[in-house]
């Protein structure tokens, strides 16, 4: 790398493609795709989350679901709020609560609501990571204690139904800000928003993973103890990237629960969780831009298969996810090799010609 | 040399593209669509009521029966848990609709039909009832099972004055103007089910229910009514959905001695609870249960012998006795196959393609607000009986019937009320239900 | 006092269907190191298999000899459930030792096809199975209390079951292949053990062993497309807290999670029972990282 060449990084360029396409959707795509994929926006800003955790620290988190859901929960009560105006919620009502429980009033003020986005997720990821970091549970451990904080955060919200509207979850919003949220118009901004967030949260983790800690990181996921052995104390870093991809999680559920008007215990539940990870592993992972592209082209995939094909996607679903993982360990984006391994296979057809 | 080349050429290629479709695109597309109500909004609630001025919604008169047909929507769940029940409803619906489709149609026009499938996700009924009246700008939609499903769908219905026909009976408290309720109210099933068992079985009740809204509010009813009635609560469990554990729940229920137990499981619960009751030796004779979502099809998932005897409570059985039944179950069976069988919400399911038939060639046009003003007091005759939509609040009129399971699966009727009830979603004919709603 | 006894009954009941729902899994995930989420769908094969042999018994032979289904089913689930898992193994698996990560995503796409499989051949309403006549009795011991025979009857299986393992594991030569194949794979294939051989055979006897616990959930639960979904948690829970690799773990995993689940449910409710669990388990974890019998290991990184 003698030179100072510009010689921009393949995964870059790649994610400065799909900001552009998703920049411009709301200009040639009806109101209903613009939405969806404003829906995909979210998901892909916890696939970039996931991308820090996994991809790059190495911690496969089978619960991500649970961030996800507590962002958009926290995001979701100050929107029932709103819509209930002086009376009570409506699920609080034929649960038989006659007044507001204490931990809802706060989330009547936006602000604090928008707090609670990151700050839940951020806390309860901290105490779960100290708890099993701190304690070497790792590797497939912690995957599966993590899926089941899937399980267990989804019968919890399921079982409280006078606190949290219980399988049917918070819906029936109608304003945000004083805006009605099912004017066009204001769909067209949320669509923004998540635009901008995912931009945003692009560029910080970028920043991170080519600065010295995003060494570390990758240096945790690739020999932990020889980590160690240096003098780092990895629990701290793990808990860290372990919060932040929590708090990422929050963002992008708080922006899906806007736009998409719902959120239940199934999106907390293992389902959503473990698609999450698809969507990272099939873009590619530990590229960022990979499981941005991964999340939207699966979810694009799903909505077109489950439209033409209802009966049957599931199939669609389940053999592409096989032949990819198969077939193209390193995801959509290792296809940027197949010109540098072609060019290579022909040089050597043409030496052994020579030869 | 050449790699940072091709890099470049993409990029630059992948921003032209996008530009080019910018350009092109500017003239349509949401953003437009949202400058344009835009420009016509001066208030929030003015873009809610008056929605039909974006474009989305701008072809709403004509919704759904643009050229020779009359576009429908089916959304049922037709994978994940909730397809067990589903996928009988939609099979029911798609029957109405060929058998309209043979006699000439509605307004002389066929009715197609286009299916999406719920995926037992809440999010997904949502997005997928969006595409079905945004997209495909339906006339009109038959779907969902749970209510939490219904309750994902209803604001979008509520906001594209979209029209759902819901076939399933559910726990009332509910009337909204884009709904039309098929299935029964609690006064048509839950209420009558329980006074009758107190008056034949005894007062001491136990409560069993899967852990979402429909159990939670039934019991609450049921709790409501007990305290009313002077009946006994001995005991109350939730489980969480797909739950297959029961033996402690049944070890509860025996320490109890209830007179019976009012069971609101759903789903796949259900064949565990019912085997595993049959396990610790209880029959019927021992402890009488009432179900009110165990119908024909269930039984037959569960056994017919771990059911014999048992009370179910609903507003049709495949055994009811009307000419209409005998031609509905034939041609269930004629179009399905022999070993189908018919089941409440299967018939509601048909029932509500012929109502809303019906409804549309009263008000002759497809039009949301027409059909759903010349649908109220609209008959139609039934497998189940005749019945009549309420205008109050777009349920239905509906004979309650409690009937028990015999040992070839089949549920035979053993009560029934004289006449079609009224449908009374909130109660509200009933002193003791006034704390339940919160409209007072 | 009789509902105590009835309660650790239930216990000990649930703990044997855990027991023998994940003893597949600890061969499959515990030995092999392939997390495989398919695992409930190989249940679920298990379940459908014996559901076509009792209506196989039903049309073409009298209903004297009806009973004896349930061993024709139980060998048939197994096999077919080995089946399914041999093919599955030859054509995916065995592309995916060393990237435990990747076999989790496979094995989910797998699950997945599998379930709409099902719903395909069977639709997707449930499907009943009949137990025989003389399962449905019970033992009793006093006049309110009685056990039934079906529960004694999994336990049974249960601890058949895991006798075979652990003899094939542990006493047999067979086994030792196995884990000198699982311990160190390429120097077991230097001192000449077909590891291909030894990699299909093992999976496939996991998952014949989650076709078997299929079969028995049979006469206690529902049979229908996603049967494996109720029990995909729990069995990865068990195998966890016992320790992979280690079938007495398992065997603990089974009896800490079923006792413990039912006792938590019994004073409280199935809810919070759950939650309780749960919240044992991440303290338990404290102490053991790697599960309670945590098989010893010199390795540095593993």
């Amino acid at each position: 790398m003698a030179g100072k060449r510009f010689r921009p990084d393949m995964t870059v360029v790649l994610a400065v493609c799909i900001f552009l396409f998703l920049a411009v959707c709301p200009f040639f795509l009806s109101m209903f795709r613009v939405s969806l994929i404003g829906k995909y926006m979210c998901y892909a800003i916890v696939a970039l989350g996931l991308d820090m955790i996994w991809g790059y620290t190495g911690i496969l988190s089978l619960g991500h679901g649970v961030y996800f859901g507590l962002g958009a929960y926290c995001m979701a009560m100050y929107l029932k709020l709103e819509a209930s105006g002086e009376s009570l919620p409506d699920f609080m009502i034929w649960s038989g609560q006659n007044s507001l429980p204490a931990f809802w009033k706060p989330f009547a003020n936006p602000v604090f609501a928008m707090a609670m986005v990151v700050v839940v997720p951020v806390l309860l990821a901290v105490i779960i990571g100290y708890l099993t970091f701190l304690n070497r549970i790792r590797g497939v451990y912690f995957s599966i204690l993590s899926q089941a904080l899937a399980m267990i955060l989804s019968v919890l919200l399921i079982g409280s139904q006078e606190y949290t509207g219980g399988s049917n979850g918070l819906t029936n919003f109608t304003t945000m800000f004083g805006q009605s949220l099912s004017s066009p118009a204001m769909k067209i901004r949320l669509y923004y928003a998540a635009f901008i967030a995912l931009v945003v949260i692009f560029i910080i983790c970028r920043f991170l993973v080519t600065r010295r800690i995003g060494k570390i990181f990758i240096a945790i996921r690739d020999g932990e103890n020889r980590v160690r052995f240096t003098g780092y104390n990895t629990a701290v870093y793990k808990v860290f990237v372990y919060g932040l991809s929590a708090a990422i999680a929050g963002i992008a559920g708080a922006l899906y629960v806007s736009q998409v008007g719902i959120i239940t215990p199934a999106d907390v539940n293992i389902t959503p969780s473990v698609e999450m990870i698809i969507w990272v592993a099939i873009g590619g992972k530990g590229t960022l831009a990979g499981p941005m592209l991964g999340a939207i082209l699966v979810n694009a995939l799903k909505t077109a298969a489950s439209e033409q094909f209802p009966e049957l996607w599931s199939y669609f679903l389940g053999i592409v996810f096989i032949l990819v993982i198969l077939f193209m360990p390193g995801g959509f984006v290792s296809l940027r090799s197949i010109p540098g391994k072609l060019r290579r296979k022909f040089a050597k057809t043409a030496k052994e010609e020579y030869a | 040399m050449r790699r940072e080349k091709w890099y470049h050429r993409l990029a630059v290629l992948g921003m032209a593209g996008a530009l080019a479709a910018c350009l092109a695109g500017c003239s349509g597309g949401a953003m437009s669509e949202a400058a344009g109500s835009g420009n016509s909004q001066t208030s929030a609630q003015e873009a809610q009521s008056g929605g039909d001025e974006g474009g989305a919604s701008a072809e709403g008169q004509a919704a759904g029966a643009e050229g020779d047909t009359i576009k429908v929507g089916i959304l049922h769940s037709l994978s994940g848990t909730m397809a067990i029940s589903e996928t009988s409803v939609r099979d029911a619906e798609i029957l109405a609709i060929e058998e309209i489709n043979a006699a000439g149609g509605v307004l002389g026009k066929q009715i197609e039909y286009i299916v999406e499938d719920g995926a037992s996700d809440n999010a997904t009924f949502t997005e997928k009832a969006t595409k079905l009246l945004e997209n495909d700008k339906v006339a009109t939609v038959f779907g969902c099972w749970t209510s939490a499903s219904r309750k994902a769908v209803v604001p979008v219905f509520e906001n594209d004055n979209g029209l759902l026909w819901y076939p399933v009976q559910y726990e009332g408290m509910e009337s909204s103007p884009n709904v039309m309720y098929i299935g029964a109210a609690p006064n048509q099933q839950i209420v009558p089910a329980v006074d009758y068992l107190a008056e034949n079985y005894g007062t001491k009740i136990f409560l069993v229910g899967s852990d979402y809204v429909f159990p939670r509010t039934a019991n609450s009813i049921i709790k409501a009514q007990a305290e009313a009635k002077g009946y006994e609560i001995v005991g109350e469990e939730y489980t969480p959905m797909g739950h297959t554990d029961y033996t402690t729940i049944i070890n509860k229920i025996q320490a109890a001695q209830p007179d019976f137990v009012f069971n609101t499981l759903n789903g796949d619960s259900n064949v565990a609870f019912f085997k595993q009751l049959k396990d610790a030796g209880l029959s019927a004779e021992d402890v009488m249960t009432c179900s009110v979502s165990i119908a024909e099809e269930e039984v037959s998932g569960i056994g017919a012998s771990y059911l014999d005897g048992h009370l179910v409570s609903w507003n049709y059985y495949q055994t009811t006795d009307t000419p209409e039944n005998e031609k509905f179950v034939a041609a269930y069976k004629a179009r399905y196959g022999e070993d189908r069988v018919t089941d409440d919400p299967i018939e509601a399911g048909y029932d509500a393609v012929y109502l809303w038939a019906a409804a549309v060639e009263k008000a002759g046009s497809t039009d949301v607000d027409a059909v759903r003003e010349a649908a109220a007091g609209i008959s139609f005759d039934a497998p189940e009986g005749t019945i009549t939509i309420d205008g109050d609040n777009q349920h239905i009129y509906k004979t309650v019937r409690i009937g028990q399971v015999n040992s070839q699966g089949l549920i035979d009727e053993v009560w029934a009320t004289d006449e079609p009830v009224k449908p009374d979603p909130y109660l509200s004919g009933y002193d003791w239900a006034a704390g339940l709603s919160g409209q007072s | 006092m009789e509902t105590f006894l009835m309660q650790i009954f239930n216990g000990i009941s649930v703990s044997s269907i855990f027991l023998l729902a994940s003893l597949g899994l600890a061969v499959t995930f515990g030995l092999m190191g392939v997390i495989n989420m398919a695992h409930g769908e190989f249940i679920m094969i298990g379940a459908y298999t014996a559901y076509v042999v009792q209506n196989l018994f039903r049309t073409y032979l009298p209903a004297a000899v009806f009973d004896v289904y349930v061993f024709v089913a139980i060998a048939a689930s197994f096999l077919a459930a080995a089946l399914f898992g041999a093919v599955l193994e030859r054509l995916v698996i065995c592309r995916l030792y060393g990237r435990t990560e990747d076999s989790l995503l496979v094995t989910w796409g797998v699950s997945l096809t599998l379930q709409q499989l099902a719903r395909s051949i069977f639709g997707a309403p449930n499907v009943g199975v009949d137990a025989p006549s003389f399962m449905e009795k019970s033992l009793r011991v006093s006049s309110t209390l009685a056990f039934p025979l079906k529960r004694i009857f999994i336990l049974a299986i249960a601890l058949i079951c895991l006798g075979s393992v652990y003899a094939l594991m542990y006493k047999s030569r067979q086994g030792r292949n196995i884990r000198a194949v699982m311990q160190n794979r390429n120097m077991a294939a230097c001192l000449g053990v077909n590891t291909k051989r030894i990699d299909c055979a093992t999976f496939a006897a996991g998952c014949g062993l989650a076709g078997l616990a299929g079969c028995a959930l049979t006469w206690i639960g529902p049979i229908g497309p996603t049967l494996g979904t109720n029990y995909i948690v729990d069995t990865f829970m068990t195998v966890v807290v016992g320790g992979a690799g280690s079938i007495l773990g398992t065997v603990f995993g089974s009896a800490f999670i079923g006792v413990g689940g039912t006792t938590f449910e019994f004073f409280t409710n199935a809810s919070v029972g759950k939650v309780l669990i749960f919240a044992c388990i991440i303290l338990l974890l404290q102490f053991k990282p790697k599960g309670i019998f945590a098989v010893r290991n010199r390795a540095l990184e593993d």
